[in-house]
């Protein structure tokens, strides 16, 4: 008897960093979609570990193309399996940077055409692959090459985007939030989007033990408290039904997730404190809106 | 039975495409492109066509989506102009890198600054090295002939390229012609359905769009390398054609009374009518003149150049594009393919017709004319701005 808990669609050798939460996320999303998938992602930290030229690790047909374009080159893969009369299911997974920014506009015409296609976002929170510059995805005030803490900045100056509220904004049929640090119900979301027609988002929170600096050995620790805090909210609405929010039962102060990580370090000095009760607000008010306590 | 009719070139475009039963087609319109995708979507809502006809969200997505559906081997088109094939650009290096061949009509218009929607070679000439087949069309029964070729040649497995047919906006998208439109029974027999070498399946799951380590100049060499055995393909192509419905439009040239000509101009595209009726003018006066009309731009027949212009005393080449600091891309490319050859002629590169900006018999006489001064002084200019208004200058 094969039990799916067995099935690894992602060969071994492949090139992610010791700790990589995008590789955990990526077994964790093809034991669920199975064989009978075709996997889309855009250029990234998960397209440059696992497709050396010779030396895939995909044991499903993947197609890389552009920076951008995922969501449409997923669109073209699903139209032409229509036109065939052929069924497999159309998975993208591309990161923060491929979602939030540079490939936006992609995204939204795919959820505005409706096509049968679920959308997996890895979010690290940086583009990570060309050395943690800030995206639209990364947290309020943490330090990147490209919004590193000075003398006049506390980091990231923005709010992380709610790429989540997009996709809903567009009518899809699915959107859930999820991360790592909870498999069971990372696969379970994976698998109830693979099962509705039509477009679905997915928003994996993925810890990058290199981008935000701690231990490899705390990958699944960093995804847990980033839940516990409040900061990520681990949600999913199915298009009619309620709203389901992951409850947490003591919320911890945002502080102990913030100790863990160099991006936030900056923010231990004195002057930083109101920045840091900004953070604090950020994931009250999350426990409030998405009734995170139980 | 083939029936002919008169008809606006861009149905006549789409009549081509109907008839090669794409299995997805994804656009996004652009003036002069719209009335192709319009009739196109038109057949689909009418039934007549059972593509999936997806409606993008940008020339970007437009050509990305077929890049996904020529990967899981879908015959695929796509249609732009101008601004939207340069937005296309990204997407077309990594499709003729992936190999995909995906068929597109360039209708060509001039590209910003300043924004207008006239017709000229620069939006193409831009494309020139992503590795897209690119064939240059005269008039419309040759754009209708050359897309249903086109699909055949970018499918050969010898091949697999992007095929892109490149004609002039307005002046062959918007005009009418009669035009013999094949019966479909013998375009399926030329044009049998498409067999992919490699696609996406989840029988044999294959990698699209690996990470190059230290693969990238072979794989450009094999690129380069399909583009030259593409030259002997566009001819076999064309002679196939010829078999099945009885009319030759194909080759990567056509001679037009070069044998004896002392003076050969050498454009692409719509202007080749134009020049072709001046020639006729000329020769019933005595002048000893000419017309090449280069078909494949890419790739460059430059053998087959030399051949034809040899025994010429100078070669006067028509670019309705510029490479802004280095001039004419086409006649850049004529030099290039003379300059080791023995006693070539000389090359006098003319730009002309750019923004739209008419070339009737007039100019054609000037050039045909400066051509004969040039003879007698032994001199060429580097290059000539044909009909620039100096007014706009000062």
């Amino acid at each position: 008897m094969v039990t799916t808990e067995k099935l690894n669609l992602l060969a071994p050798g492949h090139r992610a960093c010791p700790g990589c939460g995008a590789a955990i996320a990526l077994r964790q999303i093809l034991r669920v979609v199975g064989r009978e998938t075709i996997v889309v992602s855009a250029t990234g930290c998960v397209e440059t570990f696992t497709s050396p030229y010779g030396q895939s690790a995909w044991e499903v047909p993947w197609m890389h193309s552009l920076f951008e374009n995922s969501a449409a080159v997923a669109s073209g893969v699903e139209a032409a399996l229509e036109a065939k009369g052929e069924k497999a299911n159309v998975v993208i997974i591309s990161g923060d940077g491929g979602t939030f920014d540079i490939g936006m506009g992609a995204m939204s015409g795919m959820f505005e055409r409706k096509h049968n296609i679920t959308y997996i976002c890895y979010d690290n929170e940086a583009y990570m692959n060309t050395g943690v510059q800030r995206s639209s995805a990364t947290p309020y005030a943490a330090t990147t090459t490209t919004s590193p803490a000075g003398k006049n900045s506390y980091g990231k100056m923005e709010f992380k985007k709610d790429v989540p509220a997009i996709a809903l904004a567009h009518d899809v049929e699915y959107v859930a939030t999820t991360s790592i640090a909870y498999p069971q119900d990372l696969m379970n979301k994976v698998k109830k989007a693979i099962g509705i027609k039509g477009p679905k988002y997915i928003q994996i929170h993925t810890p990058c033990c290199i981008g935000w600096g701690f231990d490899s050995s705390q990958t699944i620790a960093m995804g847990k408290l980033a839940a516990e805090t409040g900061l990520v909210p681990l949600f999913e609405v199915e298009k009619g039904k309620q709203m389901v929010v992951r409850k947490i039962k003591n919320t911890k102060p945002i502080q102990e997730y913030l100790n863990k990580q160099n991006r936030f370090r900056h923010l231990a000095k004195e002057d930083k404190e109101k920045i840091m009760e900004k953070l604090q607000e950020i994931c009250n008010d999350n426990v409030k809106r998405f009734g995170i306590s139980e | 039975m083939s029936r002919t009719a008169v008809m606006e070139g861009s149905f006549a475009v789409a009549e081509a495409v109907k008839a090669c039963r794409p299995e997805v087609i994804a656009a996004y319109p652009i003036s002069p492109q719209t009335h192709i995708i319009e009739e196109l979507s038109k057949y689909v809502a009418d039934n007549e066509l059972s593509s999936k006809y997806v409606r993008a969200d940008s020339e970007f997505s437009a050509a990305s989506i077929v890049y996904g559906s020529s990967g899981t081997g879908a015959r695929s088109y796509t249609a732009s102009s101008s601004q939207g094939l340069l937005l296309m650009t990204e997407v077309l290096y990594a499709m003729a890198g992936t190999r995909l061949p995906v068929v597109l009509t360039g209708v060509n218009r001039t590209v910003s600054a300043p924004i207008t929607i006239q017709p000229d070679h620069q939006d193409t000439m831009a494309l020139r090295d992503t590795g897209v087949i690119q064939i240059y069309v005269e008039n419309i029964q040759e754009a209708y002939a050359t897309h249903i070729q086109a699909f055949k040649l970018a499918e050969d497995h010898d091949i697999l390229l992007p095929v892109m047919v490149c004609m002039d906006g307005w002046i062959l998208t918007h005009t009418f012609e009669p035009v013999k439109i094949e019966e479909q029974e013998l375009v399926d027999k030329f044009l049998p359905p498409f067999v992919p070498k490699y696609r996406l399946d989840p029988k044999n799951p294959l990698t699209y769009g690996s990470y190059g380590d230290d693969e990238v100049p072979e794989f450009r060499y094999m690129m380069h390398f399909a583009m030259e055995k593409a030259k002997t393909k566009i001819q076999l192509i064309a002679e196939e054609y010829k078999e099945i419905f009885g009319d030759y439009f194909g080759g990567l040239t056509e001679a037009y009374k070069c044998e004896d000509a002392e003076i050969i101009l050498v454009a692409m595209g719509s202007v080749i009518g134009t020049i072709k009726e001046t020639i006729d003018q000329l020769r019933s006066e005595g002048k000893k003149v000419g017309v090449l009309k280069v078909r494949t731009y890419r790739p460059f027949p430059a053998e087959e150049i030399f051949e034809i212009v040899k025994n010429a005393k100078i070669v006067a080449v028509i670019d309705k594009s510029i490479s802004v600091g280095q001039g004419g891309q086409l006649a850049t490319d004529i030099k290039a393919a003379l300059i080791n050859k023995k006693t070539p002629p000389l090359v006098y590169s003319c730009i002309a017709g750019m923004g739209g900006r008419e070339v009737n018999i007039n100019t054609v006489k000037y050039i045909i004319n400066k051509s004969e001064n040039s003879l007698i002084t032994n001199q060429v200019p580097d290059i000539d701005y044909i009909e620039i208004k100096r007014q706009y200058l000062e």
